[in-house]
């Protein structure tokens, strides 16, 4: 998954290095605060560590190939996420300049698809709030293969998206992705088994090597993050990727229109569809996903937004409503 | 590359952050010419040529050591004549599209991009490229952990290379790692390793570390670090704006 310079523009590279940059300068102050000296040898030798097991193969059963450890997840487990983010970027930087393996202007983009995910929400979205209620070999087994499938299907997203934006090679954005993404379904799957493997044995041997589980975690994941960053992560999407969206019709579109002809229904003038119809299009603030009598890009946008945070507040009144009704019954 | 790096040739003398900046700008450039730009890409080799002949480095050798890279370089660029079929010129009976000329300068900036950081390493050894990283003030916690990983490689690339000549002498005809053994025999080489980095950090500790590496000779920069710098970044903006021919 590592990318070459070819396939980066500067803008995106440099944008790259920036997130890369602001999440390296955040875990260093954080490692700064543990203030255990003996953190950075064990980082040092760790980053060495993952290096010697990329030469190991591991061989798949029923298959002529072989997997290897997938690096952010084993270390965001025995170091934590800062630590691991950090050594990672040791890693890639010593990969990139005396294996070539990914560009110098491109480790920005590499950092942050193959280290941010699998160090950060591989740890606080997966690894902690399994490993919580403390560890079992179920859990890292569950924890490594959902954490290591996970990051590498973000991080060969990222990939994609890095390269649409950059804009540099003719492979369409489609075909790119649907081959990116099964692949890398799979290859995490493995690497998530072998990991899984490993940290077993650690487990069994020496426990207190691990993260969480037997020693308090001081991750803050509340219920009220977790509300922010869902609504960011919705922000985000509904606001940038609507612009991208299709212009085809989709599943349920694409079977009216092979039954219909088109893709809307036709009915007629004096039936209760008319009247629904009616209602809906005088009610509706934003039709088609678009402002009212425009087609600009732009409304699409806002129309992803408005109908996200609808959502979201309809949800949350929902759970609240819930909430409120189990406390009076009780 | 250690050898190579520390050898008296005069490029490796010039400043590790002028090398390290030089190098960025070089691939910055060279990625941002546009798609079709083949002339204009090929002129940004005069870099990549003037350097190897001032650091005495074997071509030759670098494409040995490169063999594997640029291969796997060169092969997104093989789709673009696939999808951008538009002629641009004809040759006798062969007509040469968008895609192919495409194709030529996808490959040609990442060949340029791969060799332009093995130069780097090649007149440059990673504890000065990480001296240069302190001097743009990247915190130390992370270039002590790069030059530590980087010292460390080595003998855990031996170690596992050791596990795994055993492994293969008492599995004889096993292809690769078994499955029943994954967990241990890269578990034994994670506690060997986390020992290790013990002995590593009392060790340190004894020669007086105190959670940062000391440089005994500053190396600021010179009169002709700067030329050096400021001679090709004005060659770069030559090549990448001024249309010659």
């Amino acid at each position: 998954m590592h990318m070459a310079d070819a396939l980066i523009a500067p803008a995106v590279a440099a944008t790259m290095y920036v997130c890369s940059g602001v999440t390296a300068g955040y875990s260093v102050k954080k490692v700064r605060l543990e203030s255990d000296p003996k953190k950075i040898p064990v980082m040092g030798v760790m980053g060495a560590f993952v290096f010697a097991t990329q030469m190991i193969n591991f061989t798949i059963p029923g298959t002529g190939s072989s997997g290897h450890l997938c690096g952010g997840m084993l270390l965001t487990a025995l170091l934590g996420p800062y630590a691991a983010f950090l050594t990672m970027i040791g890693v890639l930087l010593i990969q990139c300049l005396l294996f070539a393996d990914g560009g110098l202007l491109a480790l920005g983009c590499n950092i942050w698809n193959m280290a941010f995910y699998g160090c950060f929400l591989g740890y606080f979205l997966i690894w902690n709030p399994i490993m919580k209620k403390g560890m079992s070999r179920g859990k890292i087994i569950g924890a490594s293969i959902l954490g290591c499938m996970v990051t590498l299907q973000l991080g060969a997203f990222s990939v994609t998206i890095e390269t649409l934006l950059s804009g540099i090679t003719d492979l369409p954005f489609g075909v790119f992705v649907s081959t990116m993404q099964p692949i890398h379904l799979a290859i995490g799957f493995v690497e998530g088994l072998i990991t899984a493997a490993v940290l077993i044995f650690v487990y069994q041997t020496r426990p207190e090597m691990l993260q969480g589980g037997v020693e308090k975690s001081d991750s803050k994941v509340t219920y009220k993050n977790a509300i922010v960053i869902l609504a960011v992560a919705a922000l985000l999407i509904s606001g940038g990727l609507s612009l991208f969206a299709s212009s085809h019709p989709d599943g349920l579109e694409w079977s009216i229109e092979k039954i219909t002809g088109s893709t809307e229904i036709e009915a007629g003038e004096n039936s209760a569809y008319a009247a629904a119809e009616n209602i809906q299009e005088k009610t509706a603030l934003l039709p088609d996903y678009a402002f009212k009598n425009s087609e600009s890009a732009v409304g699409t946008s806002f129309s992803g937004v408005v109908g996200s945070a609808i959502v979201l507040v309809v949800c949350m009144g929902a759970c609240y409503a819930f909430k409120f009704f189990r406390k009076s019954k009780k | 590359m250690d050898t190579i790096a520390e050898r008296d040739q005069w490029v490796n003398h010039i400043h590790p952050l002028v090398k390290l900046v030089l190098t960025l700008s070089f691939i910055a450039i060279t990625v941002s010419f546009s798609k079709y730009d083949l002339t204009g890409l090929l002129r940004m080799g005069i870099y990549l040529i003037v350097v190897f002949i001032l650091g005495d480095i074997s071509f030759r050798d670098s494409l040995r050591r490169l063999r594997i890279v640029l291969p796997l370089v060169c092969f997104m660029g093989l789709f673009n004549p696939f999808f951008d079929r538009e002629p641009c010129l004809q040759i006798g009976s062969v007509m040469i599209t968008g895609g192919m000329i495409s194709m030529l300068t996808l490959m040609i900036k990442g060949i340029y991009s791969v060799l332009a950081a093995y130069l780097l390493i090649a007149t440059t050894s990673i504890e000065k490229i990480c001296y240069a990283l302190r001097l743009i003030h990247v915190p130390a916690i992370l270039v002590t952990q790069i030059l530590l990983t980087y010292r460390y490689v080595s003998v855990l690339l031996e170690e596992a290379n050791r596990i795994m000549q055993a492994y293969s002498l008492r599995a004889p005809n096993q292809k690769g790692i078994h499955f029943k053994v994954w967990g241990s025999l890269a578990g034994q080489l994670l506690l060997r390793s986390m020992d290790r980095a013990n002995e590593v950090y009392e060790s340190m500790t004894l020669r007086g570390y105190r959670g940062e590496f000391y440089y005994a000779a500053k190396e600021p920069c010179k009169g002709k670090d700067y030329a050096y710098l400021i001679l090709w970044l004005a060659i770069f903006g030559v090549l990448k704006f001024v249309r010659l021919g």
